[in-house]
């Protein structure tokens, strides 16, 4: 029996601002098929937090239904987590986040999860700005029963036992787009170079920040034939170019050629930087994005990188102005100011 | 870098790191094993078939293994190998029936042993099956070479020893005891076939100071004294005993001085006590008896007053290093300082002695007057005569004799049949996988978090009163089960087929110590640099696959990994297989 993990780390691995090893972020052992993409995923987020130097407490992980959504126990053991009905992920992030806005929420689904069943509840997330970080575990099929095509099939991909997808695939990245999504990026589970820098700046962004990662399902949907697979991925990919995520107090040490490159600067200083393989991209403008995404397509192309940002986004709690504290730290003296300032809101309505 | 080379025996055999380290090679990992199956015959036979004297080697065995050992860099301290391969030979039962059959019809060959250690021994151990005829001629009155006359018997109980020299010797070894040879002419003139030269080094240095020759009475060599106590001629040692030398010999001298009627029994060492030969353990072993170390003291004169030795005066020094690390011990300027002692025993080094050897039967001699002796057929100049142990190269240990004396076995045995000694047979090797079904696999890969068990020992009181009594009592069976749980399996081999490869990645997050890494390919060093965990254990290789499908190889550094097998459990195409690599050294009698 060798399934289990031991307890022994490399004995120099690197501490973070925190003094943690990458170990403190780590979940239990995956059950997920050895060889799933949605493990990489895994990895990448344990990577992405130990990077930032977040506090795993400070972090709450939600996810609803599917193989993807059964990853948050497989990393940041130490925070909070909730799993929740199929596709009601995004109606519990925003009760949490409305509750205690301190927290980081990173929200989990999967392509079934969010473009079948929890469709209604990821359209209003999206057009709310709920400050969270969404990631969708894309695999073109419902993965934990069987392999089922899923609404992000695309139109011709065949199966594992043959037969060709009917319907066309709803692109969620484009969706998320025209939804108003604040930050939109595609990526690859197989491609943590791209995806860790991406995940830090979804984190780090103060709205709604939606990254469709496009992660095979080896068990299901690793045929030839289907257009969710390792290999054809591989194959097809064209990334928008190289993203990095410089933290606030680090110097930038890479230099950019002029003109192919672009940089955002984050409230609190950190910087997003874009390496443009393709000039004709312009992320802060959402037209541009998604003719791309229809350009690439139409060559069968998969673009990935980051698609979409809005430096200034106004999040839910900015919107409908709710107090700056949790709700749960509000003592009885907030909540029950006294007679006096129901009378002056009364005498407000006169 | 070049993709490795992974069908060559010695890439894996390198990464079974306690193995590699031991001389003989014993198979460790495979052994330990066994112990944590409770298969304690088995253990033992690994053992023996390797290193001869399981029992011998399980409580003195200079233990080259565990600084080697790969749990030593995972956490503090590395397995403790050899104090398990006494459980192995601790809890056997009866194992005298799976000792080699000795043909009944001999091959005609004679061999001579001069020589009665491990070394000799050893030769015998493999030459006897293939029916030779031996003689073996020692000055002693048993087998065993200094494990009998020099390693005492609170360390290595007289039976153990008894037990492990009586299987060779009784495979028909026919003995010549209490004969020593003084002249390898008179050997040759009998006729062998081929003579083993294993005499050790039997010479204990002398200290050559102002009072030596008056106060001789009570100034004895090491060694020598320490054969006289085994052989039972010397019984007692005056009260204060001052230990001169700062190695083994010493620890050996100064605890035995204790058990003899030494009350204060003190060892003073030239240089600092950072440099002390010893081994640590036998260090901590004499200061647990009550036996004081002192540093930076060089031995000026034996002081006699009226014909007898009354104590002996040193002359503080300090260590100073040059540039390139060189010491000089330069003296403090305090007054001599006078020790107090009734003996005085001088355990200062050991030296090789050939006066039997006469300078014209073709064994060339070289530098220090030792003899020329290659080091892969360990055969001298006269082509008919092979050293080993100690005789070879100068004073090393018990498993270096034993490891000397399988090649020089193997060597013989080329001769006598007249084949090239330098053709070697190559060494065994079986590579068997270890899966058996999902989330299956035929070895235990659940290690023992726990810190390295300390074996008991008897209490220094007790101890003290009997020179016979052993100290070290040996783990008993729930320690050793759980100390065998401590070691990683090293032999279980992590082995890579890139054509499976879906580059997925899963291998690489799993591994729980971030031993493997999907990169482009480089020079070695830079490669080392680049890895998720930079490899700076250079002792350690790294395995590199040929070009996968996106032009990357995959590189894994085998420095600290834990042979968990994550990686081939989390492999979805069985790119990663787990296989027990068995590597035996080649023995007399393998097939070429
Ligand atoms: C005090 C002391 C403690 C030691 N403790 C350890 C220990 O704990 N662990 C360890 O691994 N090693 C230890 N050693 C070293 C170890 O004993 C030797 O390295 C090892 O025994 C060498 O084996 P060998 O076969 O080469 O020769 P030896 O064991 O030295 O045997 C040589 C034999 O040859 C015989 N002989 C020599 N010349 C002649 C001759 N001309 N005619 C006939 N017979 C002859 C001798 O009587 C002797 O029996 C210790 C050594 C000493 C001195
Ligand atoms: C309300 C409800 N309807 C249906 C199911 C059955 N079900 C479980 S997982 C799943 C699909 C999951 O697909 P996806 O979100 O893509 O996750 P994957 O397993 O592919 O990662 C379905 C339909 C359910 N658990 N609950
Ligand atoms: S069924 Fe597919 S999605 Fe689910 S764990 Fe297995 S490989 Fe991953
Ligand atoms: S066996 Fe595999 S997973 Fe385990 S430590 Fe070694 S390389 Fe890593
Ligand atoms: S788990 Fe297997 S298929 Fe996946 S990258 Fe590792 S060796 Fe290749
Ligand atoms: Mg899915």
């Amino acid at each position: 029996m060798t399934y289990l993990r031991p307890n022994f780390r490399h004995p120099d691995l690197p501490t973070n601002e925190l003094g943690y090893t990458k170990k403190n972020y780590e979940g239990s052992l995956s059950t997920l098929c050895a060889g799933c993409g949605h493990d990489s995923i895994s990895a990448a987020i344990v990577q992405a937090c130990f990077e930032l130097s977040i506090e795993p407490h400070k972090v709450a992980k939600l996810s609803g239904i599917g193989c993807s959504s059964k990853t948050p126990t497989y990393f940041l053991g130490n925070s909070h987590g909730f799993n929740s009905v199929h596709g009601r992920m995004p109606s519990v992030v925003t009760g949490a986040n409305m509750a205690n806005r301190d927290l980081i929420y990173i929200g989990v689904s999967g392509d079934g999860d969010t473009a079948s069943i929890g469709m209604g509840q990821f359209v209003h997330a999206v057009r709310r700005s709920l400050n969270m970080t969404y990631i969708v575990e894309n695999n073109g099929c419902y993965g934990l029963t069987k392999g089922q095509d899923s609404a992000t099939a695309d139109v011709g991909s065949k199966s594992k036992k043959g037969d060709a997808n009917p319907f066309e695939g709803i692109d969620l990245a484009a969706l998320a787009l025209q939804l108003g999504a604040s930050f939109v990026a595609r990526s690859f589970s197989g491609d943590k170079e791209q995806l860790i820098p991406l995940l830090k700046a979804a984190i780090k962004h103060p709205g709604f920040a939606f990254i469709d990662v496009i992660s095979p399902c080896v068990t299901f949907n690793n045929n030839p034939g289907s257009t969710k697979s390792y290999e054809f991925v591989r194959d097809h990919l064209q990334a928008t170019g190289t993203v990095d995520f410089v933290p606030m107090r680090k110097e930038i040490t890479t230099s950019y050629s002029a003109g192919t490159s672009q940089e955002v600067t984050l409230h609190d200083g950190s910087v997003i930087h874009l390496h443009k393989i393709d000039d004709k991209l312009d992320i802060h403008n959402r037209r541009s994005a998604l003719d791309l995404i229809q350009e690439y397509k139409s060559e069968s192309k998969i673009l990935t990188g980051l698609l979409y940002m809005d430096k200034e986004p106004t999040d839910l709690h900015e919107t409908i102005g709710t107090v700056h504290k949790p709700l749960r730290s509000l003592q009885e003296k907030e909540l029950c100011p006294g007679n006096n300032v129901l009378q002056n809101i009364n005498a407000s309505f006169r | 870098m070049k993709p490795t080379d992974n069908a060559n025996p010695e890439y894996y055999h390198k990464v079974v790191d306690c193995q590699y380290a031991c001389p003989a090679h014993t198979p460790v990992p495979e052994y330990i094993r066994m112990i944590a199956a409770g298969r304690y015959e088995d253990a033992y036979m690994i053992n023996w078939e390797s290193n001869v004297f399981p029992g011998v080697l399980g409580r003195t065995c200079d233990r080259p293994c565990e600084p080697a050992c790969r749990r030593g860099r995972i956490e503090e301290q590395p397995v403790a190998i050899c104090r398990l391969k006494r459980v192995a030979a601790d809890f056997k039962t009866d194992v005298s029936h799976r000792m080699p059959k000795i043909p009944s019809k001999k091959n005609g060959k004679r061999i001579a042993c001069v020589g009665g250690g491990p070394a000799a021994l050893t030769v015998c151990r493999d030459l006897m099956p293939l029916g030779y005829h031996i003689d073996l001629y020692d000055a002693q009155n048993a087998g065993g070479g200094f494990m009998r006359s020099q390693i005492p018997s609170f360390r290595l109980p007289e039976t153990v020893l008894n037990e492990e020299v009586g299987y060779i010797l009784n495979m028909g070894v026919v003995t010549h005891f209490d004969t020593y040879i003084d002249s390898l002419k008179g050997v040759l003139d009998k006729g062998y076939d081929a003579v083993f030269v294993g005499t050790g080094a039997p010479r204990g240095r002398d200290l050559n100071a102002p009072g030596r020759q008056e106060g001789a009475a009570n100034i004895h060599i090491g060694i020598d004294w320490l054969a006289s106590v085994a052989f039972g001629h010397v019984e007692k040692i005056g009260k204060k005993v001052i230990v001169l030398g700062g190695g083994n010999t010493a620890m050996d001298c100064c605890r035995t001085s204790m058990r003899l009627g030494g009350e204060s029994v003190s060892v003073v060492v030239r240089s600092p006590r950072s440099e002390m030969k010893a081994s640590p353990w036998e260090i901590e072993d004499a200061e647990r008896e009550g036996i004081p170390m002192f540093e930076n003291h060089v031995p000026v004169e034996f002081v006699i007053e009226d014909g007898k030795l009354v104590g002996m005066k040193f002359e503080k020094v300090k260590a100073s290093y040059d540039s390139n690390g060189k010491r000089s011990l330069i003296p403090t300027g305090e007054d001599h300082i006078f020790f107090p002692c009734d003996d005085v025993l001088i355990a200062v080094g050991q030296e090789n002695s050939f006066p039997w050897i006469e300078r014209d039967v073709g064994v060339d001699f070289g530098k220090w007057d030792m003899p020329a002796v290659d080091e892969v057929t360990y055969q001298s100049s006269n082509p008919k005569v092979f050293f080993g142990g100690d005789a070879a190269f100068g004073p090393k240990n018990v498993i270096t004799a034993v490891a000397q004396g399988h090649q020089a076995a193997v060597s013989i045995d080329l001769f006598c049949r007249g084949d090239d000694v330098h053709k070697r047979p190559a060494p065994g090797v079986t590579t068997v996988s270890q899966k058996m079904g999902v989330h299956e696999w035929s070895y235990d890969s659940k290690i023992e978090d726990d810190k390295r068990y300390k074996v008991p020992h008897a209490e220094v009181k007790i101890a003290l009163t009997d020179r016979k009594l052993e100290v070290e009592l040996g783990f008993d069976v729930e320690t050793a089960l759980k100390e065998a749980h401590r070691c990683l399996n090293c032999d279980v081999q992590t082995v890579f087929t890139e054509s499976r490869c879906i580059e997925c990645d899963a291998c690489a997050d799993i591994c729980p110590t971030e031993c493997i890494t999907f990169i482009n390919n480089d020079e070695e060093p830079a490669l080392r640099t680049k890895l998720r965990a930079p490899a700076n254990n250079l002792t350690q290789d790294l395995y590199v696959s040929r070009d996968l499908p996106t032009k990357r190889v995959l590189v894994k550094d085998e420095d600290v990994c834990l042979h968990c097998g994550l990686c081939a459990e989390r492999c979805p195409t069985s790119a990663w297989d787990m296989q027990k690599f068995l590597y035996q050294v080649s023995k007399a009698g393998s097939i070429q």
